[in-house]
């Protein structure tokens, strides 16, 4: 009844193939990937030395790369940590983004405006050198790679939700609302934010794959995910190196990547309509 | 009968950059319950100013409320903090604005926003009030009001949209309802046929409403006091017959002669000369006239 807007949103989702397509196959991906390690016969980390560089047989579907590891093994490892990465390192950078956004844009005046020059200054850092900091700082670790990458991702989401607001604020139903007697918390959380919901959608649709993209990076300068384990930007790295000699190392782990996106951008296409209550409702 | 609602030598200015604007420069009237006042006056002088800024729903800064009284219902509004004034707003006093298109959030069932006055201002649970809202719907003209609930912004017109508000501003039936241009933005058979839904409900209800307009024709048909305003001030007050037969002052003469006539269409409206006057400059001595010469003295 009250929450209207997500249950019609899901049915006009539904009537969306290509989203729906999106949805399956990501879901199928996180289940395969979480419970792989369950039945896999050969660790990804598993060193097989006679083997290096073998095409794609019965026994390595994949293939096997340079120190002759399985590379689905690796693949279906590699996924689990850019899934995990890309999704939660969004997600943080969309919680942290929207709140200071709309919250900004909300307050107006002086305060937006010290707000923003904030956002400001972290987007002059490099955020290199605030991610090699931080690694510094605390070690390195996992959960770091997220903070870190969340970090340098909600300066873009936070100025896009504040346009938003800023252009909602003197709506007439926003007015109205506060004529009703509406508490402020309110009007962001019930009017506001799910009015800015459409441009966030499709701009978190943007980070995943930037996220995934940066992961690589870092773990390309030694300050992300390290040998033995494996991250689709790095098999991807691995993979390019030897492409002539063993093309599969550079495909499979592409193409799931690239597959991910696909999925994820429809997903995210998908959603932005069904959240539009004007979009088509038979 | 005692007022319902009291203005009393009423200031409120905006600090800007540019100097101090006296959008509501002492302004006095009062509002009896049933009645409808008309608040009429050009753009810019300072009508809208003069009720929302009592309701604290304009920024401060660059407002500032500088003196006077807005007693209503015995208590004034002046003196009330942020979260007095906000338990007001919605429940004693409503509000529908001018522009229906935009005044209902588009991301949100009309039913959901229907409902909001009730479950703020009289802790109703959400069936309850949903059913009060269907009502109210109802009450307002719309047919299949059950559908109605369900159905989102867009789905309606401008007409069916300012009923929308209506519905939602009557559902804690207030005492002091404030229409802000209501059919401006509407085309002129939705406009007489709102006009008309405001005043059978107020029949009903005894609810007082402070119309402002700058249409007369709005006025005549529905007020039963006017009050002009020019220039943040009040220059007349008195009942419709006083005003529109009676006008003492040469403005609101000027103003009734330049409002077109269904019985005079051939002839050529007069203008009012000159500008509303620059409220951040200090005005001496009458500021319509004053506005008037400045304007000729550029003209020659």
């Amino acid at each position: 009844m009250s929450n209207g807007l997500w249950t019609d949103a899901l049915t006009r989702l539904k009537k969306n193939k290509l989203a729906l397509l999106g949805a399956a196959f990501l879901l199928l991906e996180v289940a395969v990937f979480f419970l792989a390690p369950l039945f896999s016969q050969t660790g990804y980390e598993v060193q097989d030395l006679e083997m290096t560089f073998s095409a794609p047989t019965q026994l390595h579907w994949f293939g096997t790369d340079s120190l002759g590891r399985d590379l689905l093994s690796r693949v279906l490892f590699g996924g689990r940590v850019s899934l995990t990465v890309g999704l939660l390192a969004s997600l943080v950078s969309a919680l942290v983004g929207v709140v200071y956004g709309s919250l900004s844009g909300f307050l107006g005046g002086k305060t937006d405006n010290v707000m923003m020059r904030i956002v400001d200054v972290l987007y002059a850092l490099p955020f290199i050198f605030l991610v090699i900091i931080l690694m510094v700082y605390f070690g390195r670790n996992f959960v770091l790679l997220f903070v870190a990458l969340g970090l340098t991702q909600w300066l873009t989401m936070a100025r896009i939700v504040r346009g938003q607001v800023l252009s909602l604020r003197h709506k007439e139903f926003i007015e109205a609302a506060h004529s009703l007697g509406i508490r402020k918390r309110k009007i962001i959380l019930k009017h506001l934010i799910p009015n800015t919901l459409g441009p966030v959608i499709v701009y978190l649709t943007l980070t995943v794959p930037s996220v995934i993209l940066e992961e690589a990076f870092l773990s390309y300068l030694g300050l992300g995910i390290q040998a033995p384990l494996a991250s689709w930007g790095t098999l991807i790295k691995e993979g390019v190196d030897v492409m002539d000699l063993a093309p599969w190392t550079l495909f499979f782990p592409a193409f799931f990547l690239s597959a991910t996106l696909f999925s994820l951008n429809f997903l995210g296409d998908g959603l932005r309509d069904a959240l539009d209550p004007k979009g088509a409702r038979d | 009968m005692s007022a319902l609602l009291k203005i009393e030598n009423y200031k409120a200015y905006f600090y800007t950059r540019r100097g101090i604007v006296k959008a509501v420069n002492g302004i006095s009237y009062e509002v009896h319950p049933g009645q409808t006042v008309a608040v009429v006056g050009e753009s810019g002088s300072g009508k809208s100013v003069s009720q929302l800024s009592y309701l604290g729903l304009l920024p401060s800064p660059p407002l500032r409320i500088l003196g006077g009284q807005v007693v209503f219902d015995g208590s004034d509004l002046l003196k009330m903090r942020e979260d007095e004034l906000r338990k007001i707003r919605g429940d004693k006093i409503s509000m529908i604005f001018q522009e229906p298109m935009t005044s209902l959030n588009p991301y949100l069932k009309i039913g959901s926003q229907l409902i909001e006055p009730l479950v703020i201002h009289r802790k109703q649970r959400k069936k309850a009030a949903w059913s009060a809202a269907t009502q109210a719907l109802e009450r307002v003209g719309i047919s299949r009001p059950a559908q109605a609930m369900e159905a989102y912004p867009h789905e309606f017109s401008g007409g069916m949209r300012q009923r929308v508000m209506i519905a939602m501003a009557l559902t804690t039936e207030p005492k002091l309802l404030i229409a802000d241009e209501p059919t401006t933005a509407l085309d002129v058979t939705v406009q007489a046929q709102i006009l008309e839904l405001l005043k059978s409900i107020q029949k009903e209800t005894k609810m007082a409403m402070i119309l402002i307009t700058h249409d007369l024709g709005v006025v005549a048909g529905s007020a039963d006091e006017v009050v002009v305003m020019y220039a943040g001030r009040v220059f007349e007050r008195g009942s419709v017959d006083d005003i529109f037969y009676r006008s003492q002052h040469p403005y609101t003469q000027a103003l009734l002669r330049s409002t077109p006539r269904i019985d005079q269409l051939e002839k050529e409206l007069p203008v009012i000369q000159g500008n509303p006057p620059d409220l951040s400059q200090d005005l001496v001595g009458c500021p319509f006239t004053t506005g008037v010469l400045t304007r000729k003295r550029f003209a020659n």
